[in-house]
């Protein structure tokens, strides 16, 4: 579903398409602390726009002033080409599901999720109708006369997501929506949101905590961090081509060697780690000057493990087993370097291990190495 | 470990409060069943006070005085203490908002004496200036009631808003709700167990009020506590005592129906708990 997304519309790099949600220069403070600084983004119709950052870091603000909830201290906010300052919350095109699900816990839940409709003045029989399509959809039909306090918390999740999906908004804001679903109704109801993005066309923005969901639902990622942008992308870019070590850190799991750059040249780089013990080679420039402080960082899939010397000399480890994590389709390898630092290596399982053996046991010298192509410069 | 000699002190001490609590409230019921004229001696038992009191046209008026103020003070502080309420919660900081907050809660801190002597100076300098209140009772007392008692709904309604939150009510403007709709559809049906409360306070609290009453009224118009204020000041009298005794008997109906209905509430709520629980397996 992604990728096609990512092939057919791209819309973020073609500089003559129109931003569907136009954000200029947002701020937000409250009191004297800055939530949201000085924010720039554009987001396209029928995107599925993924706000990804830890607790705290503003993504709630923001989706807030989306909604019309909070008013920026500063910067402009357009929706499809309208300027929402002065637009009042019950009168913008877009829906929230809110964090704490916010069921209204005196009325049931086919009340709830027709509360939207029936302020649209929709006649009784299509309320009706499109409210028990929605409960179908979330599995919920046999529970459509409960009241909110009668349900589970994955259920009352369900309900909210039903109540702002009901209305088909152009732009529609989950913040956390599948954070208390199953795996099993987490990928149905992840599945159904981006059915619903390619049938209806909304525009969604989704705020998660859960890099894994953000990798596989959305078309972009915006990394967040104390009120800003640390990095927007699609997911291979945030994945494969991390901005900084905090964005690297956060999405996955990454090696990282800190270390000073000895060669500089237009087609390779070569960073020797602090303590001089190991040597970096990479097979692409950089901006960064001789002697500068960088940091190496190779994503534990990359690592190759060998029980004998591999054949190139560069990016090459050596280290001793210490721990395995076997996980079925791949075993999770620590190997602690002579400096005591730990690299996690990710094996996958071609053959069954025979005898319960594996590639590499307990307390084993092994080697590890990468290609020059697969490691990543970060400056910062 | 608690030891026995503390435990014991614990219980005395809780025997010795309960008494200091039910004893005079015991005496007063048996006295009131008492047959002499002279209230603390026994002169056997016999039902007269409260047939003295049945006939009493002056007790009935009274009551019903009291009743119908107290009826129409709870409404009036309620719908007044919650627009108050509302406004100090949810409409920001508006000009003079805490110049307002501190007004509504005034009375609560003002003793009952000022009230009650400011309000009587309003009231005749109103009829000075436009001729009314030409008659102090009924319409004065139940300003002068409704004057404090709005204050303590405005006070329940604000800690309930503030502790409901916006959620709900953003959640009602997200789906398109304009600001009175979210009032009527989402702030009022939650308020509505505050407003109860709040009815309810109101209500016993004019029903109690000796204090600011005797201060607003005017002649002929006794409420009961005013009445009773006045017989017993001339000495204990038994058909007062038959009085209280039916005051406390319906107080304590009142509470146990109150426990009974909170009780029946609590149950039917398990009863959905468990049926939730169990209603999940799919
Ligand atoms: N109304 C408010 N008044 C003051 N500070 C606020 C307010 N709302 C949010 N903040 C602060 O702004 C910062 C960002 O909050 P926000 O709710 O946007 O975080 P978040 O990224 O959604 O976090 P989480 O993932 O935990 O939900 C927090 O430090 C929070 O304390
Ligand atoms: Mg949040």
């Amino acid at each position: 579903m992604t990728v096609s997304g990512e092939i057919l519309d791209q819309h973020w790099l073609d500089s003559r398409a129109r931003p569907f949600i136009h954000i200029r220069g947002v701020t937000k403070q409250f009191g004297g602390f800055t939530a949201v600084n000085n924010v720039d983004l554009d987001i396209y119709q029928g995107e599925l726009f993924c706000l990804l950052g830890g607790s705290g870091c503003g993504k709630t603000t923001l989706l807030r002033m989306l909604a019309g909830f909070e008013t920026p201290t500063s910067g402009v906010i357009s929706i499809d080409g309208v300027d929402m300052n002065d637009v009042p919350p019950y009168e913008r095109p877009v829906n929230m599901m809110f964090q704490s699900y916010a069921l209204f816990p005196h009325m049931n839940v086919e009340n709830n999720v027709a509360y939207g409709l029936k302020r649209d003045g929709l006649s009784k029989e299509e309320i009706r109708l499109r409210v028990g399509e929605m409960l179908a959809m979330v599995e919920l039909s046999d529970f459509s006369k409960r009241k909110p306090h009668q349900l589970s918390g994955g259920q009352k999740q369900r309900v909210a997501l039903a109540r702002s999906l009901v209305k088909r908004p152009k732009v529609l804001l989950l913040d956390e929506p599948l954070g208390a679903l199953d795996k099993r109704l987490r990928e149905q109801t992840q599945f159904e949101l981006m059915n619903i993005q390619d049938r209806l066309g909304v525009t969604f923005v989704v705020v998660t905590h859960d890099q894994e969901e953000a990798m596989t639902l959305s078309t972009r990622i915006a990394v967040m961090d104390a009120g800003q942008f640390v990095q927007v992308g699609t997911p291979t870019e945030i994945y494969e081509y991390p901005a900084t070590r905090r964005v690297a850190d956060f999405i996955g799991s990454i090696n990282m060697f800190e270390g000073r750059v000895t060669e500089n040249d237009a087609d390779h780089v070569v960073v020797d780690s602090t303590d001089n013990a190991l040597r970096f080679f990479m097979d692409h420039g950089a901006s960064v000057s001789d002697g500068s402080r960088v940091w190496v960082a190779v994503r534990p899939e990359k690592i190759r493990l060998s029980r004998t010397p591999p054949p190139n000399e560069a990016n090459q480890i050596e280290g001793v087993v210490q721990d395995i994590g076997y996980l079925g389709n791949v075993s999770i390898y620590r190997v602690r370097l002579e400096s005591g630092m730990i690299v996690e290596v990710t094996v996958p399982n071609q053959t069954r291990p025979r005898d319960g053996k594996h590639a590499a046991g307990w307390e084993d010298r092994v080697f590890l190495d990468w290609e020059a192509s697969s490691a990543i410069l970060l400056t910062r | 470990m608690v030891k026995r000699g503390s435990s014991t002190f614990l219980l005395s001490m809780l025997c010795f409060g309960m008494a200091f609590l039910y004893v005079p409230m015991f005496l007063l019921i048996v006295y009131s069943f008492n047959n002499s004229k002279i209230v603390p001696v026994w002169g056997g038992f016999s039902t007269r006070w409260y047939k003295v009191l049945f006939e009493s046209e002056e007790v009935w008026n009274a009551l019903a005085l009291s009743v119908k103020i107290a009826l129409v003070n709870a409404s009036f502080a309620t719908l007044l203490g919650t627009l108050a309420g509302l406004a100090l919660v949810r409409f920001g900081s508006f000009r003079g908002r805490t110049l307002f907050g501190g007004m509504v809660s005034a009375p609560l801190v003002m003793p009952e004496v000022i009230t009650g002597l400011s309000l009587l100076m309003l009231f005749i300098t109103l009829k000075e200036f436009v001729g009314w209140p030409d008659k102090r009772g009924f319409a004065t007392i139940t300003i002068a009631h409704i004057t404090f008692s709005m204050a303590y709904v405005a006070v329940i309604i604000q800690s309930r808003l503030t502790g409901m939150g916006t959620t709900l009510e953003e959640a009602a403007q997200d789906l398109g709700a304009r600001p009175l709709r979210v009032l009527v559809d989402i702030t009022l049906p939650l308020l509505a167990p505050g407003m109860l409360a709040g009815w309810l306070l109101a209500f016993t609290l004019s029903l109690d009020d000796l204090v600011i009453a005797s201060f607003v009224t005017g002649p002929g118009s006794n409420t009961l506590p005013m009445l009773i204020y006045s017989r017993v000041r001339l000495g204990l009298r038994p058909d007062i005592n038959a009085l209280a005794t039916i005051i406390i008997v319906t107080v304590m109906f009142a509470v146990a129906i109150a426990g009974w209905i909170m009780m029946r509430q609590q149950k039917q709520k398990e009863r959905e708990m468990q049926l939730a629980t169990t209603g999940d397996a799919q």
